[in-house]
């Protein structure tokens, strides 16, 4: 699992690789849980080359929505495979996190 | 046809199980949404097995086992360790309540219940045993 950081003006973007699980949560959660990161406006996560998550990698988005939401700053999910997509709706997830389909729509969002 | 797979108890296996799930299904012509649910499942019951049961002691080993006949997947996820582990009953994960208690786990057997028709934990000796099953069509 590899987390590339692009920061732009007031919004960052995630790029995810690879797939996300018990064992590799831990990336995703040191980038999420640093402190200046909530001097954005918005955190972009680009899932395109996000291939697999396991429930250890839906808690590491869950643990940190409300600090988040706490600091206005908002979470947006774009690119996401089908079969990731998926994994989202089993749990009903996808009612609670914006997920739109591309780039552009992000950036909007 | 039958499959086995045996690993050590450390989250750094979890790759290999998923890889060998993958490539057992992949002959299978399912849908990739189908496959990546049953490998998820299996991913989940793994993960619970290596961290809850075995507090992730390399030297304690899991047994998997996959056998596909007549559209139906039974897989069998053996323990070896000295720990019973038998999840209590499942209940739907109350989502808003985790995201405000910015809570990480408690989702992993919810999703095994909803990805499997059949979820069996049980005890054989000293050991759990976890029993999967699905039909694919």
């Amino acid at each position: 699992m590899k987390v590339t950081a692009q920061p732009s003006a007031d919004t960052l973007t995630l790029l995810l690789d690879g797939e996300l699980d018990a064992s590799s949560a831990i990336v995703l959660d040191t980038e999420l849980a640093k402190p200046d990161i909530l001097n954005y406006r918005k955190v972009l996560i680009d899932c395109a080359k996000l291939s697999y998550i396991s429930s250890a990698g839906l808690g590491v988005f869950i643990s940190h929505l409300q600090r988040f939401q706490d600091a206005n700053v908002k979470l947006v999910f774009f690119n996401m495979q089908e079969k990731v997509f998926n994994v989202f709706e089993i749990l009903g997830l996808d009612a609670l996190m914006t997920i739109v389909p591309s780039a552009t729509e992000a950036e909007a969002a | 046809m039958k499959s086995s797979l045996r690993i050590a108890c450390s989250r750094s296996h979890l790759q290999e199980v998923r890889d060998f799930v993958r490539n057992y299904l992949t002959g299978l012509s399912l849908p990739e949404i189908t496959i990546n649910q049953v490998v998820l499942a299996i991913d989940e019951v793994v993960a619970n097995f290596i961290i809850h049961a075995n507090g992730e002691d390399e030297t304690q080993f899991l047994d998997l086992e996959l056998a596909f006949e007549k559209q139906e997947l039974n897989v069998e996820i053996a323990d070896h360790g000295d720990t019973i582990y038998l999840p209590g009953e499942h209940q739907s994960p109350d989502l808003r309540a985790y995201i405000k208690e910015g809570r990480k786990g408690g989702m992993g057997m919810a999703l095994v219940n909803r990805l499997m028709d059949r979820v069996e934990f049980f005890t054989r000796g000293n050991h759990t045993v976890c029993h999967l099953s699905k039909h694919l069509a």
